[in-house]
C-alpha cells in the first residue's frame, strides 16, 4: 500500500489541530497559544507561557477531560466498528450489532427511571454490566456444539435490540418528566461534563481493545476469506471470535456507559477508512482509530459551538452528520453494494 | 521447495479407517477406509450427492466424523494444532466469498500467516507465486473486480505460498477446482496439479465432475457411490463402462486413447 504512507501525517496533523481547537473553543475563549501552554503546564507541571488561573482551571478540569473522553471514544468506537465489520464480513455492520449498545441502553433506563436516586456512577455502571450480559446472552443464542454462526448472532443481535428496545419503551412509558429527559438525553450521547476517572478508565479500555484487535489483524484478513478458509490458514476460528466480540463489549461498554450512546462513528469511519486505504486490518485498525477520535472531538467542538452558550448532545451532532454523509456514500456505491 | 523424485517417496500421507459422516440424520458417508499417497493426484468421482465434496472436508475437519478415524501424517486430525497443519495440509475452495476490496497480493500475502519468513523471502515467495499462476499483471488489481478464472487462480496462489514451507509431504485439496475456468485454465490447473504431484511429491486430492480430465490427469481414482467407495484405482482399471452404467445411470461410449491407457468417454 505504498500510495497511502500519506494519510498517517495528515490524519496525526489532524488529530492534533483538532485537540488544540477543542481545549481552545468554549464559551470561554482561550486563545491557542494559552491553549497549548495550559495542556503543556497540565502535562508537565512547569510553568510556561501566560496561563491566567482561572483558564487554567478550565482547560485542566473542563476541556481536557472532554477532548481525552472524545479522543478515547471515538478510537474506541472507531475500531470496534471496524473489527464488527470484518467479523461479519459485512461493511454495514456496526458495533451495537452484538447487542451491546441497546443492552446498555436498557440498563441505564432502568437505573434512571426505577432508582432515580441513584445518581450518575448508578447509571453508568448498570449500562455497562447490561451491554456485558446482552452481549453474552446474543453469543450463546448463537453458539451450538459445532461453532458460532455469524448469520446467528446477527439474528439474535436483532432479536435482543427489538426486545430492550421494548423494555425501554415500557420504560419511557412508566417514567416521570425528570426522568424521561435523562433518559432521552442519555440515549442522545454527550461528552460534556467528563470526569476525570471516566477519562481513565476510557483510555484504559482503548490501550486493551487497540492492542488486542492489532494482534489480530491478520487473522481478521484471513476472516475475511471465509471461516472455512480462515481454519485451513491455522486458525481457531470460534476462539477468535468469543475473543473479539468480549472485547468489543468491554470496549463500547465502557463508552456507552461514560458517554451514552453515539452513533455512526463506529459506522462511517472504518468505511471512509477502508475507502482510502482498502481493507487490511493492519493500516484499517490504527487509521480508523485516528480519524474516529479526530471526527468525534470534532463534533464535540461543533456540539458546544452550534448553540452556543447552550450546548447539544454529541451524539445527535454525530448522527446529524453522519446519517447524510453515509447515504450519500451508499448512493454512491450503490451499484457495487448491489 | 523440494524436489523429490516419485519412486523414491510413496508414502501415505491420510489414512481412513471406518469413516461414516452423518449431516442431520441422513448418512453421507459410510464406512469409509482408504489411504492416500504423496507424489500422486487422486480424483473423487461420483454422482451429484455421492458424498465426495463430503469426505474431502471431513479430511480437513470441515465436516465431523460421526464414527471413524482420519490420520494425517500419522497423528489424528483431531489431535493437530491447526497452525502446525496449516503448513503442510491447505485447501483451495471451491467458492471464494471474498468481496472486501483486497488486491491480488494482499489476498496471496494471507498464505504467507502460518509460515515463519521474513519479509523478503516472504516477498519473493508471493512473486514466485504469481509468476507460477501467470498473475503478475493483476497483482494490484482489487480481487472482487476480477472473473471467475481470475480468482480462482488467485486463491490457487494463496494455497500454494501456504505449502511452500512444509516439511513433510505438502497435501493438497482441491474441491472442484475447474467448476470456474475455462478450457485451456482447466487443463492448465490439472497440468500444474500434477506436476505438484509428480515433481515436489505433493499428495493432491481434487474432486471433479469430469470424467475425462480425471483419468487424463489423476494418478488414481476413487469412485463414490451413496456414500460407499466402489471403486477405487488406475483411471483404466477404475472408470469400466460397468462402473459408469452403474454409478451414473449412464450408458458410455469408451474409446482407448491411442498408445495411452487412457480410456476415453463420451
Amino acid at each position: 500500500m505504498e500510495n497511502t504512507r500519506w494519510l498517517w501525517p495528515c490524519l496525526l496533523t489532524a488529530l492534533v489541530v483538532t485537540c488544540l481547537m477543542s481545549v481552545s473553543i468554549g464559551p470561554l475563549q482561550i486563545s491557542p497559544s494559552a491553549s497549548f501552554s495550559a495542556v503543556i503546564n497540565w502535562a508537565t507541571h512547569f510553568e510556561i507561557g501566560s496561563v491566567a488561573p482561572h483558564e487554567q482551571l478550565v482547560i485542566d478540569n473542563v476541556r481536557l477531560p472532554r477532548t481525552l473522553l472524545a479522543l478515547a471514544v471515538g478510537a474506541v468506537l472507531a475500531q470496534c466498528g471496524a473489527v464488527m465489520q470484518g467479523l461479519f464480513r459485512n461493511p454495514l455492520a456496526d458495533p451495537g450489532i452484538i447487542g451491546v449498545s441497546s443492552g446498555a441502553a436498557l440498563g441505564a433506563a432502568i437505573c434512571i427511571v426505577l432508582f432515580p436516586q441513584g445518581g450518575e456512577y448508578a447509571v453508568a455502571v448498570s449500562a455497562f454490566l447490561a451491554g456485558l450480559v446482552t452481549t453474552l446472552v446474543v453469543y450463546r443464542l448463537a453458539s451450538s456444539p459445532t461453532g458460532t454462526s455469524v448469520v446467528l448472532l446477527l439474528l439474535s443481535g436483532v432479536a435482543v435490540a427489538a426486545l430492550a428496545g421494548a423494555g425501554i419503551g415500557l420504560l419511557t412509558y412508566m417514567a416521570d418528566d425528570m426522568a424521561l429527559r435523562d433518559l432521552t438525553l442519555w440515549q442522545l450521547g454527550s461528552i460534556a461534563g467528563a470526569q476525570w476517572h471516566y477519562v481513565v478508565l476510557t483510555l484504559i479500555a482503548l490501550a486493551l481493545v487497540s492492542w488486542q484487535f492489532n494482534r489480530s489483524a491478520k487473522a481478521l484478513n484471513a476472516l475475511l476469506l471465509g471461516e472455512a478458509e480462515a481454519r485451513h490458514l491455522g486458525l481457531d476460528v470460534d476462539k477468535l471470535k468469543l475473543k473479539l466480540i468480549v472485547l468489543c463489549a468491554i470496549g463500547v461498554g465502557i463508552s456507552v456507559a461514560a458517554t451514552g450512546i453515539i452513533g455512526f462513528i463506529g459506522l462511517v469511519v472504518p468505511h471512509l477508512v477502508r475507502m482510502l486505504v482498502g481493507p487490511d486490518h493492519k493500516q484499517l485498525l490504527p487509521l480508523s482509530a485516528m480519524l474516529g477520535a479526530a471526527l468525534l472531538a470534532l463534533a464535540d467542538i461543533g456540539a458546544r459551538a452550534i448553540v452556543a452558550p447552550s450546548e447539544l448532545p454529541v451524539g445527535l451532532v454525530t448522527a446529524l452528520l453522519g446519517a447524510p454523509f453515509f447515504i450519500v456514500l451508499l448512493l454512491k456505491q450503490r451499484s457495487k453494494l448491489v | 521447495m523440494k524436489q523429490t523424485s516419485q519412486s523414491q517417496s510413496q508414502s501415505s500421507v491420510i489414512e481412513v479407517n471406518h469413516l461414516s459422516v452423518r449431516i442431520g440424520h441422513k448418512p453421507v458417508l459410510t464406512d469409509i477406509n482408504l489411504t492416500i499417497q504423496a507424489g500422486e493426484v487422486t480424483a473423487l468421482l461420483g454422482p451429484n450427492g455421492a458424498g465426495k465434496s463430503t469426505l474431502l472436508k471431513s479430511l480437513c475437519q470441515e465436516v465431523a466424523a460421526e464414527t471413524g478415524q482420519v490420520k494425517v501424517h500419522g497423528q489424528e486430525l483431531k489431535k493437530w494444532d491447526r497452525s502446525q497443519l496449516a503448513k503442510s495440509l491447505a485447501v483451495l475452495p471451491q467458492h471464494a466469498s471474498l468481496t472486501f476490496p483486497f488486491k491480488v497480493e494482499q489476498v496471496v500475502e494471507m498464505g504467507l500467516y502460518p509460515l515463519t519468513l521474513s519479509q523478503r523471502q516472504g516477498e519473493q515467495l508471493i512473486d514466485l507465486q504469481l509468476d507460477r499462476l501467470d498473475l503478475t499483471a493483476l497483482k494490484h488489481r482489487s480481487y472482487p473486480t476480477l472473473s471467475g478464472g481470475e480468482k480462482q487462480r488467485v486463491q490457487l496462489a494463496r494455497v500454494l505460498t501456504q505449502l511452500a514451507q512444509s516439511d513433510k509431504p505438502a497435501i493438497l485439496f482441491l474441491d472442484e477446482p475447474t467448476s470456474a475456468l475455462d478450457l485451456a485454465q482447466q487443463h492448465r490447473v490439472l497440468k500444474l496439479a500434477r506436476s505438484l504431484a509428480h515433481e515436489n511429491n505433493y499428495a493432491v486430492v481434487v474432486v471433479l465432475h469430469d470424467l475425462n480430465q480425471a483419468s487424463r490427469y489423476a494418478d488414481r481414482l476413487i469412485v463414490l457411490e451413496q456414500g460407499k467407495i466402489v471403486s477405487d484405482g488406475a483411471p483404466a482399471a477404475a472408470l469400466t463402462p460397468e462402473t459408469i452404467r452403474q454409478v451414473w445411470k449412464y450408458d458410455p461410449i469408451v474409446v482407448m486413447e491411442p498408445g495411452k491407457q487412457t480410456p476415453l468417454l463420451f
